[in-house]
């Protein structure tokens, strides 16, 4: 989709920014540029929306020489998510959601309807459309800040540093949020950031820049298992090398079956159905088995007073995973957010799977003693559980 | 200072009336191309220097002395002073105009630029919006200007409320001198209350809100 072609860039005084760059993304690929400053990754970027004209070399969008198109109606037509959070003050929430469909000329009755629309794939509420930009913190105007960015469909979007100014928390959450919006819409996402762990856990491809010149460019794995010269190595860390290693199991080997409830049954079931189980959580889900939310034993306790109906005592914010993501990732959320485990569902929202604090003994184990005989017999203890669990639920 | 008023009561309103208009025209005329000619320099940034040079070179002579000079050209009356005060409104809207145009955030500037916005579009939507206090207030600053040195423009037979201060001085009536400063001021307070209130009519309600 995007062909980069011997591209420098040369500022006066000879300065070279990017130095002969030459990568190509496909359509739908989340890539990030990762660098330290100077490394030549914003330049790079910025040579895409053409803020930044290149010294030599081409970049082709689809096949098209972007040099050829007009930078305005270039600009438009690619996101852009600004470091900081470069939200228009004077403009309400809606206005600056819609920016560039209101340059694009779009009626007001199709703006209205964008606006509405997006600003739920944040969980934000509508009436935040109306509120200006100072009325909201900072975590919320990033948000906004990303829907700019999708507000005229958009194929590609270019991020800069866009959550470095945010608490690590907010941060945590805005990466999950806009990796699932990226997953969802299928956009392009060129993302820079100096930040490796938020490059590992968010990017399909790395592109690892260092004075100007592209180090390597591949996947997180490829890069944390093989990595190309001794400043890659150090940039990643040796922490995190090691930390990798068992980590290639992703979280489908290692999940337990687990103990779910259908909505439309009683508190009373909950409780018997937590007794028999010896769990304090169930998971509810609906007839199809879509996760819906969760009740645990004290959330029970306070309901049991006020309803009878475990529709009306779930907990609906619940943080999950989805199947395929690296063991390690799904531990590293659990720890964060001080959980007690983590629900793993598929692509349609299934509740299929469990991974536990459990899992995190096993890979604490792992990385101390990480040989094929531990893996195997950790295995085996979740084959275990998984046959017990099942056993449970017939 | 009763006797003042009841004895001069039509006169009263007349000079007001001059004075007030004399120092309008000449704000509006300092508005319509100070605004505009600010925008420019804040795009033209050498040029700017010499542009702002010059402005506050004039702003440094007497204003006597421009009257006095005006008369040779454009004789006396109305107009050699409403042009004499055009001249002086011009620094302070000038610059506050390019001040204000140039403090809007770069990096708001440069993310409407990267959203897709033209220059114009940039200006019209960023850039002018988010500087309009602090242009206005170069407004509100020339406007009292305008009206204290009004006062100065009935020495070139521009008439206003300077002719009861002359006048007084003249005659020596301290009542007329006391008389015509207290209305000036009255008028430049007057306003200036109004042009706060235009300014705050004026200000994008986002930049109001405080959390």
């Amino acid at each position: 989709m995007l062909k980069i072609e011997n591209l420098s860039k040369v500022y006066r005084g000879g300065k070279k920014a990017v130095d002969d760059m030459n990568i190509e993304i496909e359509r739908g690929e989340f890539v990030a540029f990762i660098g330290t400053s100077g490394s030549g990754k914003t330049t790079a970027m910025r040579m895409i929306n053409r803020m930044i004209e290149p010294t030599k070399g081409t970049i082709y969008l689809e096949g098209e020489d972007l040099a050829k198109k007009n930078p305005v109606a270039l600009r438009r037509s690619i996101g852009y998510v600004i470091q900081q959070i470069g939200l228009m003050p004077h403009m309400t929430i809606r206005e600056n959601i819609t920016l560039v469909p209101k340059l694009l000329k779009w009626t007001k009755d199709k703006k209205d309807q964008t606006a509405e629309r997006l600003i739920e794939l944040v969980n934000l509420p509508q009436s935040y459309l109306d509120l200006y930009p100072a009325q909201l913190s900072g975590g919320q105007q990033q948000r906004i800040g990303v829907l700019r960015a999708l507000a005229a469909d958009q194929d590609i979007i270019l991020m800069d540093e866009p959550f470095g100014a945010l608490d690590p928390i907010t941060r945590d959450t805005l990466q999950d949020l806009m990796k699932d919006l990226q997953q969802r819409l299928g956009k392009t996402v060129i993302f820079v950031t100096h930040d490796m762990d938020e490059a590992i856990k968010l990017a399909d491809r790395i592109c690892i820049m260092h004075s100007g010149q592209v180090i390597q460019f591949d996947t997180p794995d490829n890069i944390l298992s093989n990595p190309a010269n001794e400043f890659v190595r150090e940039f990643i860390g040796s922490h995190r090398l090691m930390q990798e290693k068992p980590s290639a199991k992703i979280v489908d080997d290692v999940m337990i079956k687990p103990i779910s409830i259908t909505l439309e049954k009683s508190i009373n079931d909950a409780f018997r159905l937590m007794v028999t189980k010896r769990v304090d959580t169930l998971f509810v889900v609906d007839g199809q088995n879509h996760l819906k939310g969760y009740i645990d034993v004290e959330g029970l306790t306070k309901a049991r007073h006020t309803t009878s109906s475990i529709s009306e005592a779930v907990e609906k914010d619940v943080f999950y995973v989805s199947n395929g993501t690296k063991l390690q990732d799904s531990v590293r959320r659990i720890l964060k957010r001080n959980l007690k485990h983590i629900p793993v569902v598929d692509e349609e929202h299934r509740l299929i799977g469990l991974v536990t604090r459990a899992n995190i003994v096993d890979m604490v184990y792992d990385t101390i003693w990480g040989d094929e005989e531990i893996n195997e017999d950790a295995n085996d203890i979740n084959l275990e559980q998984q046959s017990v669990s099942n056993k449970q639920l017939n | 200072m009763i006797d003042f008023i009841t004895q001069n009561g039509g006169d009263i309103v007349q000079k007001t009336w001059e004075h007030f208009y004399i120092s309008a025209i000449a704000l509006i005329l300092g508005i319509v191309v100070a605004v505009p000619l600010g925008i420019l320099l804040s795009k033209l940034q050498r040029t700017a220097k010499i542009v702002l040079g010059i402005t506050s070179v004039l702003q440094t002579l007497p204003s006597l002395a421009i009257l006095a000079i005006m008369i040779p050209f454009l004789g006396v009356g109305k107009i050699p002073a409403i042009i004499a005060l055009f001249i002086y409104t011009l620094l302070p809207i000038l610059n506050n105009t390019y001040i204000g145009m140039n403090s809007v955030n770069s990096g708001l500037k440069s993310a409407g630029i990267s959203m897709g916005m033209t220059k114009i579009q940039s200006i019209g939507m960023v850039e002018l919006p988010l500087a309009i206090p602090v242009i206005m207030s170069g407004i509100r600053l020339s406007a009292v200007y305008a009206i204290s040195w009004a006062t100065l423009a009935s020495y070139i037979g521009a008439g206003g409320l300077g002719d009861f201060i002359f006048n007084g001085l003249n005659l020596y009536q301290p009542e007329f001198i006391i008389g015509g400063a207290v209305l000036v001021t009255i008028l430049a307070l007057i306003t200036d209350f109004i042009l706060s209130k235009v300014e705050k009519w004026a200000t994008p309600r986002g930049l109001k809100i405080e959390r």
